[in-house]
């Protein structure tokens, strides 16, 4: 069972609206989220097939600016956020000097000196305090304006048809991460083209006291279409199926971007020192001591995260996430796996036979055989 | 949340209903609730001789796995067939066709089972803890 919320998370400006729809409400990073309002099977399911509607006012939201922000940024994180253009976002990372990652997030360059960090709800304390010493000595500030925005996702494959009616903004020139103010229900937000579900789909920077309205006029627009509000569980196995790590399930500070596959948004050639070069430059250099790796169950037991991943009979990995595929009809899993044997695992997943029965996650004392399987398991028609 | 009066309870959120010498076992809305959408349950085999308080099968959701304890001593004597097909029955209908499994019961008496009154607190106790 799951344990029962603490007295006092934070609410975000929905939690009303959650209430009134009857969703089960959990304790998520120290804030009071919809976990579900019905069945989140068929919350996915209508995200894959329409359009679901989340509320995502808990993670963080961290203003750098002033006439160094780039470079405060640039020396901060582990991308190059200079060279990116106003209205763009980037994925990018903050890690340790040792270079664990601290967290990952998504930066939208508002203006020449206007930076807007996007950080996980459990991570904002820490991100905010590390940008700012980290912009120490540079004519940079750093806010966190977590309490001055609400944000609301608009997911699915009928997502922008259902946005359109709504706002202003020509959607067909918002691109693929970028993020550009633009009104929603006749209210000012930073409109992006963003998401965790591998649906396209827009996420919605408002300020609180326009959350209800513009939530209200979304479901309102997209219940013909089939829109349905998605809670956390359903985010989840979106994101799972779409290949996304997670913080604290495939990313934390004993694990490299590297390590996690994503050494692609680690910018070694950009000019300059930041946090963490040293030891990144180590790891690019490295072959990676264990890999990623996704696993498609081949018995209806669940790999879930923790669970030790078996080659031969011996644990040489461990699940970091794994749920029910409701896209796929089978268990699937995301695990750090040795690199030897995700090498072996590889190669002789085109034979499957010879592989068969040498990969296996220790379910609960049992184990069950699984298969090597690319990331992400699922993709987006085109 | 549904907590049928005729029906005996335990801490672990399963449901029995006994009828002479047989009890049929199931887990409570509550419980189906909290656990989310069932996708998968594991059952032991007719024939199990099972002990009260012991675990003899689990049951997946999107979310999490549990262990299914039997609520009783005494010998395993059918399993609900249909949940292997369709899982969510436990979700849409956790006290009817979606019970679990029946028992042969060893004993008349069935100490340390909870009345519904009981397990209402119960669960009312835990969400506020």
């Amino acid at each position: 069972m799951p344990d029962p919320p603490s007295p006092t998370p934070r609410r975000t400006a929905l939690t009303g609206v959650h209430e009134d729809l009857g969703a089960s409400l959990t304790d998520f990073a120290g804030w009071l989220m919809p976990l579900r309002y019905g069945s989140e099977t068929a919350e996915h399911n209508a995200v894959r097939a329409a359009a679901g509607l989340f509320d995502l006012s808990h993670m963080g939201e961290l203003a750098v600016t002033g006439p160094d922000a780039a470079a405060a940024l640039d020396y901060a994180l582990v991308g190059q956020l200079s060279a990116l253009q106003p209205g763009r976002a980037r994925y990018t990372m903050i890690c340790a000097e040792d270079g664990g990652i601290l967290d990952d997030l998504i930066v939208y360059r508002l203006a020449a000196q206007e930076f807007l960090v996007v950080a996980n709800a459990a991570n904002t304390s820490a991100v905010f305090l590390a940008l700012r010493e980290r912009a120490a000595g540079l004519d940079a500030a750093v806010a966190d304006q977590t309490s001055d925005y609400a944000l609301i996702a608009i997911q699915g494959p009928l997502s922008a048809r259902i946005l359109a009616s709504l706002t202003d903004a020509d959607l067909d020139q918002v691109r693929y991460y970028s993020g550009h103010p633009a009104a929603v229900a006749s209210r000012p937000t930073l409109l992006a083209r963003t998401g965790y579900t591998g649906e396209d789909g827009f996420e919605i920077f408002a300020r609180p006291q326009d959350a209800e309205r513009i939530w209200a006029a979304l479901a309102k627009a997209g219940a013909p279409d089939g829109l349905v509000p998605a809670g956390l569980a359903a985010r989840d196995t979106l994101r799972l199926e779409a290949g996304m790590p997670l913080y604290g399930n495939e990313l934390g500070p004993d694990v490299t971007p590297f390590d996690a596959g994503l050494g692609r948004v680690v910018k070694l050639d950009k000019p300059g020192d930041f946090v963490g070069r040293a030891a990144l430059e180590e790891h690019a250099r490295a072959a990676p001591r264990r890999v990623l790796v996704g696993l498609t169950g081949q018995s209806r037991r669940v790999p879930r995260h923790g669970y030790d991943v078996l080659w031969d009979a011996a644990a040489r990995g461990r699940v970091t996430s794994g749920a029910p595929s409701p896209t796929l009809g089978v268990p699937i899993a995301m695990a750090y796996l040795d690199a030897d044997v995700a090498t072996q695992a590889g190669s002789t997943a085109a034979g499957a036979a010879s592989s068969k029965g040498r990969l296996a996650v220790d379910v609960r004392g049992k184990p069950e055989p699984a298969a090597l399987t690319p990331l992400p398991f699922y993709r987006r028609p085109a | 949340m549904t907590v049928p009066d005729e029906l005996s309870y335990t801490p672990e959120h399963e449901w029995v209903a006994v009828s002479g010498s047989a009890a049929t076992i199931g887990i409570t809305d509550y419980a189906q609730n909290a656990l989310g959408d069932v996708v998968f349950v594991s059952l032991p085999a007719p024939g199990t001789k099972v002990t009260a308080g012991e675990p003899y099968g689990e049951i997946e959701s999107t979310k999490s796995v549990s262990d299914i304890y039997s609520p009783v001593d005494g010998e395993v004597t059918d399993v609900n067939a249909e949940i292997d097909d369709d899982p969510g029955l436990v979700n849409s209908d956790p006290y009817g066709a979606g019970w679990l499994f029946k028992v042969a019961l060893a004993d008349d008496e069935l100490p340390g089972l909870l009345s519904a009154a009981e397990y209402t607190a119960l669960t009312k106790d835990s969400e506020q803890a």
